[in-house]
């Protein structure tokens, strides 16, 4: 692995542990001596600390902050305008065809945007910036490392290091000191669980790690457990459950275009495949991500093929996303299947090592998120 | 006891096969969320994918380490798969195996070989 990229905490996982794996070019840890299933347990029930320096950070720069919200919301479909200062939304590249080119976060920082992209996606996403935007400044954060705590005991262990923390609502951004460092940190996560995002200086973010790993509640997390969590929170990981073949509408990711940027409104359209997209907002989508459940205990990964019936010669989809859940207790996996599959409670198969077997579509998220709204 | 280099254990008991998977296997494997196992009464052949076994991982085979028939398979992993990772050589056993050709086990490792093998 040698010529894998480190993050700044990478000695710290491996003095802890860890074992290492290759992702997005780096290596990252996938899990630590507790094993999967205990890291995903400990993080709904307590607090798990995660390593995610992998993923891009980006700021953008214009005169003021209305300059660069309305120069990203020609690339971007949701309402970055109307976003009030020091919140955050959940946002998408699209392009021509209304398919994703990745998703990522957003908040509005005052005078600048600051974005956080998948790890795979961080140099086109970049590009991309570069060369739509007019008159902004994009520039990626390489001093920084980015942490995230997550879980029930996440407010009492950071409110302990600065109170400011605890006061946090969903989406809040805020620059606060943590064990001496200047971290800009967000009230959100990816595990459908209560917690923060933390950017810290890449050379105080291991003495941050440690401070916070010294609390009895707090484990360190690998990306097994990281997968298993956003998996029982429905959430979607980009170049599995969504990518450039998708559009935002298919893969049930309606709620995050506002109504402003919807037909009819202020700011209806602008953005790449905006005719398609508004297209399939007004008329529905011929295919939904779903959430499916197997009715067995085999687990269903990603790729296996789904039939309406035992018999049925032609597949109506496939999952993009499959594991066991262990707060579930049982396997869970997401797909894509023809609308008229996608009532909850409707009976389908999946095809494994041969065999079909009986899943049935599902509400999503699996376990109920604890956001602090 | 001996050892494959799949990480397969086979203990003779009454000129029956007992067969699992070593704790080496399981720490690989990660937490074991599920074990498809074999009909009892099927006739295998040695090297045929018999089991299939689901971590949080990945889903891996286990080949049937010699000729036989199944004679009894652990219908408790059906319920409670963790065993395998609690008790490797224990409670988490597979299948029960009558072999036909006892003198198959004599190519396998013992533990001494075996522990070399995983270094």
């Amino acid at each position: 692995m040698s010529d894998l990229l480190h993050t700044p905490l990478h000695d710290l996982h491996v003095e802890l542990g860890a074992k290492m794996v290759p992702f997005a070019g780096y290596a990252m840890p996938v899990q630590y001596p507790m094993g999967v299933m205990n890291e995903h347990t400990h993080t709904r029930e307590k607090a798990g600390l995660f390593d995610v320096s992998h993923m891009g950070q980006v700021i953008i720069e214009g005169s003021n902050f209305e300059t660069v919200a309305l120069e990203l919301e020609k690339l971007i479909p949701v309402d970055i305008l109307g976003l009030a200062e020091n919140r955050q939304r959940y946002g998408f590249f699209t392009n021509a065809a209304g398919g994703i080119m990745d998703d990522l976060m957003l908040a509005n920082r005052g005078d600048h945007v600051f974005m956080v992209v998948n790890a795979g996606c961080k140099d086109p996403d970049i590009a991309h910036l570069k060369s739509n935007l007019t008159g902004l400044t994009v520039s990626e954060i390489q001093n920084r490392a980015l942490l995230a705590l997550q879980g029930p005991a996440a407010e009492r262990v950071l409110g302990a290091l600065n109170p400011m923390a605890a006061n946090m609502r969903f989406m809040d951004v805020a620059t606060i000191s943590l064990a001496g460092a200047e971290c800009w940190v967000s009230r959100s996560g990816y595990t459908g669980e209560d917690g923060y995002e933390i950017s810290v200086p890449s050379d105080q973010a291991v003495a941050l790690a440690t401070e916070l790993l010294s609390h009895v509640d707090v484990e360190p997390i690998g990306l097994g457990a990281r997968d298993s969590l956003r998996l029982e929170g429905g959430l979607c990981l980009y170049g599995h459950d969504i990518d450039t073949q998708t559009t935002p509408i298919q893969a049930s990711l309606n709620w995050a275009i506002q109504k402003v940027r919807r037909t009819g409104g202020d700011r209806s359209g602008g953005f790449p495949g905006a005719d398609v997209i508004l297209a399939e907002l007004a008329n529905g989508a011929s295919q939904k991500r779903v959430g499916l459940r197997p009715d067995g205990r085999a687990p269903m990964r990603e790729g296996v093929q789904l039939f309406a019936g035992l018999d049925d010669e032609m597949p109506i989809g496939n999952i993009t996303s499959g594991g066991f859940g262990p707060t579930v207790g049982g396997p869970i996996t997401m797909g894509y299947v023809p609308i008229e599959y996608t009532a909850q409670g409707t009976a389908i198969f999946g095809e494994l090592r041969g065999k079909r077997q009986p899943l049935t579509v599902m509400a999503l998220p699996f376990v109920p998120s604890n956001f602090k709204r | 006891m001996k050892y494959t280099e799949e990480h397969e254990w086979l203990r003779l008991e009454d000129a029956i096969v007992v067969v699992g998977i070593t704790e080496h296997a399981t720490t690989q494997l990660g937490d074991i969320v599920f074990v498809e196992l074999p009909d009892v009464g099927t006739t295998v052949v040695k090297d045929e994918e018999i089991v299939v076994i689901e971590s949080v991982k990945a889903a891996s085979d286990i080949m049937a380490p010699i000729d036989g028939e199944i004679v009894e398979v652990n219908e408790a992993l059906n319920d409670n798969p963790s065993q395998v990772n609690e008790d490797a050589i224990g409670a988490g056993w597979f299948f029960k195996i009558k072999p036909s050709d006892p003198s198959q086990m004599d190519g396998y490792m013992d533990e001494a070989a075996y522990n070399a093998f995983i270094g």
